[in-house]
């Protein structure tokens, strides 16, 4: 991809140096800075989400329920599971990441509808600022998953707040996907065709399909719940003819293609990672592009591989099951390609692509133990164990947010104009590697000898195991506090970034970096297919 | 800060930041809203699908409350709300043939058609309201068919409310939004060129018309074929 080669003219105006007012950012409709709003928000709400973990693992090391009460576990783990998807992990990589490269990817100013995109972020605080004010006052018991007939009837916690903070956090992720799909389609550079866009962009697209299908149908199963819950109705209340399964249909139209909202454009980042740290054209562009489409397709419908236990009949459980191994086949032929991709490339093992490797090796793990429990009689035995919270770790943690710090690390001179210090980042990569598999691969042995979760106390044996976990996760603590400081450290002192450290053939690196308000001086044209590396030989690193 | 735009692209105030010329915009705009539509469209859904289920779990109940829908004030309601797709439908044509009056008299005319449904719908809530048929507010339901169950007729009357408020709802925005169109238009913003805030406004009117046009038939009528 080339573009028409921007002149650097120091001091140059760029979209951070414009303006410094607090208001210009509050105020702004530049989606760069939207997405660094957005970054700065995660990773509080990170952060926060981190805190209930840690308070659950130290309650695991002993098997007695000795540090919190079982009415504060409760809380614990719903709290973390609620702060951490709808809030850490759906906007993580999808609105962070997609919101600063997404528009300067297609060659664009801006995204299509500007002020949405900041209503998007608004939405967002105002949802995060509600569940978190529910969270002070006395928190939420019923698990992320909302389960009726406990959440309507019998929970006597926050749970009308936190339904209206996840509304408002769901409207936030239409409005992104919407940007997104209206972006794509319609404000792609001259010569940009849909066979020449980067994989980013596929993975984005169908992440946003299903950000605009699943998310409005969770919203009214959220509101039903909130509705029955005020003026006790009875809509998934069985004492008055109500059905609870049917909550649980709603809810997982939604949250199991959810889990591919957060892995879809973890996808979209390796692929950008991998060619530029192999200086290849990635492997079966098509292939990998269909593939995600078809991830978003069957994440559709798959949703009842949540509900093997819960009751539905034989006939709709083996249709589920069947088709929740049809998603593994484009999910296996990315890590395929991706491999493929590697194969007599010229690899350079910067920090992006330790994450890259980190994401396809504990993905695959991810993904292969999500075929255990997509079987229906494997499904039985670890149901509700810590057999499947290691499985969706491994997925969530593993998967999307070594994605995200991969993709944090790759874009950082773009966003900010600077590197970030080389060395640390690749020992804090390293800490997060071992401390991850250290907290969660105990989790599959504990869950497969019979470990059930969302209990604050476990028998005796599992103690051993249990403890590793924590120490596990006291190491991937030190791996996540690291890139704090030296990220925020660079901001000042790190080396300067020409517009195009890695050399990469990516239309987002063709213009300064930072970037202008509008990302690129004038419009570029693109002339050739994505990570055309065999016909650039002098696109090499800089940095 | 400037904003360059392409050579031979004709300047115009309504020109947003990110596009390139007016007819981009127009298209992104429309693409836009139909994204959003589908939004709305699975919204609805969620909940057809849940009366759905329970119509065919509970239907002697969900017979027997459907009954006492006002078939009279819904095939009105009905009526009105084609009637202001129809107007709505000239409104967008005017617009697009830059006829700036016309479109204010097209949309005031559908304004009127969108009040005198909410006023109809009132008149029947209230009505529901007087017959102890609003669910948990003192629900009373007496019937002696076989099969009938209170605690399902209520099932009916909530997603019957629940459905109908959120139509309703829609409604509101709606009349909302073609109110600041009207006015848009009445100081002439829209010509030839530039209109496509009708016609998106046009679309989300029609969209949640057509809701109605659903709602109608699986509220009221389906259930009157089985006696």
């Amino acid at each position: 991809m080339s573009a028409a080669p921007s002149v650097a003219v120091e001091p140059r105006e760029h979209y951070l140096n414009v303006d410094y007012g607090i208001r210009s950012w509050l105020l702004t409709t530049d989606h760069k800075r939207i997405g660094i709003l957005y970054m700065i928000s995660i990773t509080v709400m990170f952060f926060i989400g981190g805190l209930f973990a840690t308070l659950i693992r130290l309650e695991l090391m002993t098997p007695a329920g000795d540090l919190v009460t079982s009415d504060t576990y409760n809380k614990l783990f719903t709290m973390h599971g609620i702060v951490m998807v709808f809030f850490f992990l759906i906007p993580s990589v999808p609105a962070v990441i997609g919101n600063f490269v997404l528009p300067m990817m297609v060659g664009a100013r801006d995204m299509a509808f500007p002020k949405i995109n900041l209503l998007s972020w608004y939405m967002y605080v105002i949802g995060a600022a509600i569940t978190l004010y529910c969270i002070i006052v006395g928190g939420v018991d019923t698990g992320w998953t909302f389960y009726t007939p406990f959440s309507t009837t019998y929970s006597n916690t926050y749970v009308f707040g936190s339904i209206v903070g996840i509304l408002f956090a769901g409207f936030s992720s239409i409005f992104t996907g919407l940007n997104f799909i209206a972006t794509i389609h319609k404000l792609r550079a001259p010569g940009l065709t849909w066979r020449r866009m980067q994989l980013f962009l596929w993975s984005y697209y169908a992440t946003a399909v299903i950000m605009i299908l699943g998310t409005p149908v969770v919203a009214i199963a959220l509101i039903l719940v909130a509705v029955e819950r005020m003026w006790h109705i009875g809509i998934f209340n069985p004492a008055l003819g109500g059905d609870p399964v049917l909550f649980q249909h709603l809810f997982w139209f939604y949250s199991h293609p959810a889990v591919y909202i957060m892995v879809l454009p973890a996808m979209g980042v390796i692929s950008e990672l991998v060619t530029t740290f192999s200086r290849k054209r990635v492997f079966g562009y098509e292939f990998v592009a269909a593939a995600s489409i078809a991830i978003a397709v069957f994440g559709f419908l798959v949703w009842g591989h949540h509900m093997f236990v819960a009751g539905i009949s034989i006939y709709s459980a083996l249709l589920f099951s069947i088709m929740s191994y049809l998603v593994a086949i484009p999910s296996a032929v990315k890590v395929f390609n991706w491999t493929a991709t590697l194969y007599k490339g010229a690899i350079s093992y910067r920090t992006p692509m330790l994450y890259a490797f980190g994401f396809i090796g504990l993905f695959t793990m991810g993904g292969l133990t999500g075929l255990f429990v997509a079987a229906l009689g494997v499904d039985i035995h670890v149901t509700d164990t810590y057999f499947v919270v290691a499985h969706f770790h491994y997925i969530m943690v593993g998967g999307t947010v070594m994605a995200y710090l991969g993709a944090i690390h790759y874009w950082w001179p773009k966003m900010f104009g600077r590197m970030y210090p080389e060395g640390w980042a690749k020992l804090s990569a390293g800490i997060i590697f071992i401390g991850f598999n250290v907290t969660f691969f105990p989790q599959f042995l504990l869950g497969y000898l019979g470990m059930p979760r969302r209990y604050h106390a476990y028998a005796p044996e599992f103690q051993v195991l249990n403890v590793m976990s924590t120490a596990g996760a006291s190491i991937l603590a030190v791996g996540y506090l690291l890139p704090l400081i030296y990220l925020i450290w660079s901001l000042r002192y790190g080396e300067i970034a020409g517009p195009n450290p890695w050399g990469s053939t990516g239309l987002e690196w063709q213009t300064t970096s930072p970037p202008p308000t509008h990302n690129f001086e004038e419009t570029p044209v693109v002339t050739e297919e994505a990570y055309a590396y065999d016909k650039h030989p002098e696109m090499d690193f800089v940095a | 800060m400037s904003h360059s735009t392409e050579a031979g692209a004709v300047h115009h105030s309504m020109l947003q930041t990110p596009y390139r010329d007016l007819d981009q915009q127009r298209e992104t705009a429309t693409l836009g809203m139909f994204v959003f539509l589908l939004t709305e469209l699975m919204m609805f859904g969620g909940l057809f699908c849940s009366y759905l289920v329970y119509r065919t779990l509970y239907f002697p109940s969900f017979l027997e409350a459907s009954r006492h829908m006002d078939l009279t004030i819904g095939a009105v309601n009905t009526a009105v709300l084609i009637c202001s797709s129809l107007t709505m439908a000239l409104g967008v044509q005017a617009a697009q043939s830059g006829r700036g009056r016309t479109v204010v008299l097209y949309m005031a005319i559908t304004l009127l058609f969108g009040c005198t449904f909410l006023a109809l719908k009132a008149v029947e809530y209230y009505h529901h309201w007087h017959a102890h048929e609003v669910p948990g507010f003192g629900f009373e339901f007496v019937s002696g068919a076989a099969g009938v169950d209170v605690g399902k007729a209520q099932l009916f009357f909530a997603l019957y409310f629940i459905m109908t408020g959120l139509h309703a709802l829609h409604m509101l925005i709606g009349i909302g939004l073609v109110t600041w169109i009207t006015i848009c238009a009445w100081k002439g913003h829209y010509t030839e060129g530039y209109h496509n805030p009708v016609e998106n406004v046009g679309l989300y009117w029609h969209f949640v018309d057509l809701v109605w046009i659903y709602l109608f038939p699986l509220l009221y009528l389906i259930s009157r074929m089985h006696t």
